[in-house]
């Protein structure tokens, strides 16, 4: 399974991701993407930017084990996860999450996973610039329960490996 | 051993980093923040409630029960909003 895992600062092209996963091979059947986009908002408030703190080396060693994790419950040829740092403006993508697999149901599965276990143990956290306010006044984003309860449904026996046909 | 903090950890402890002797008797984790609460008001603050207060241990997640011997790094840090 080819996997990339990147950690960076500037804004990454969904398509070019896809189009650097898929170069060149015949096998994958489905591809799924999800991306994790900056909204104009937190708890109702206008926000004018994100700011994004991270601990560098864990971060890429965590979402590496993520990764292993869903290789093992499901048939996957590769996976790509981009994880931006730093200042993200509203309408910016966050986070990206491509899985590639030869049916369907691996990737959906497999990319609803890796979200839930990116959102509670990648170590990343959150400040918000307010709308209006000084750069300078930043605020941190707490973490959600439904976060938690979205990785914890994970924790039951894992789905079956599909068969290939 | 290196102890690192993040976010509002971070700012209440007023430090990045730190590399600290902890006596004998600080075995677990949980010890651990323990003793620092005690080192000053800042960390004081920064664990006034342990129990939301997360950690790692050479870049994996632990518990509190987690034996430090050994360690290289520690991290302190709040519940994690990535993703």
């Amino acid at each position: 399974m080819s996997v990339i895992v990147r950690l960076q600062r500037e804004a990454f092209d969904v398509a070019s991701e896809v189009a650097a996963l898929t170069r060149s091979r015949t096998d994958i059947g489905a591809v799924v993407t999800f991306t994790g986009i900056c909204r104009a908002d937190e708890d109702g408030e206008p926000i004018a930017a994100l700011n994004l703190e991270h601990y560098p080396d864990m971060a890429e060693a965590e979402i590496g084990r993520h990764i292993e994790a869903a290789r093992q419950r499901w048939p996957l040829l590769a996976v790509t996860v981009i994880h931006r740092y730093g200042r993200i403006a509203p309408g910016e993508g966050i986070v990206l999450v491509v899985t590639a697999s030869t049916h369907r149901q691996a990737a959906f599965a497999a990319a609803e996973f890796l979200m839930d276990y990116l959102k509670t143990r990648a170590p990343f956290w959150k400040q918000v610039e307010k709308a209006g306010g000084k750069t300078s006044d930043k605020i941190w984003v707490e973490a959600r329960a439904s976060d938690d309860t979205a990785a914890e449904r994970w924790k039951s026996a894992p789905a079956k490996r599909e068969t290939a046909n | 051993m290196k102890l690192r903090y993040f976010a509002w950890v971070r700012e209440r402890v007023g430090k990045t980093e730190e590399d600290i002797d902890p006596p004998a008797g600080v075995a677990t984790v949980g010890d651990l923040v323990d003793w620092l609460a005690r080192q000053g008001e800042g960390y004081a603050y920064a664990f006034e409630n342990p129990n939301v207060v997360r950690s790692a241990i050479d870049k994996r997640h632990v518990r509190s029960d987690a034996r430090i011997a050994g360690a290289s790094e520690i991290a302190f840090f709040p519940p994690m909003t990535g993703g």
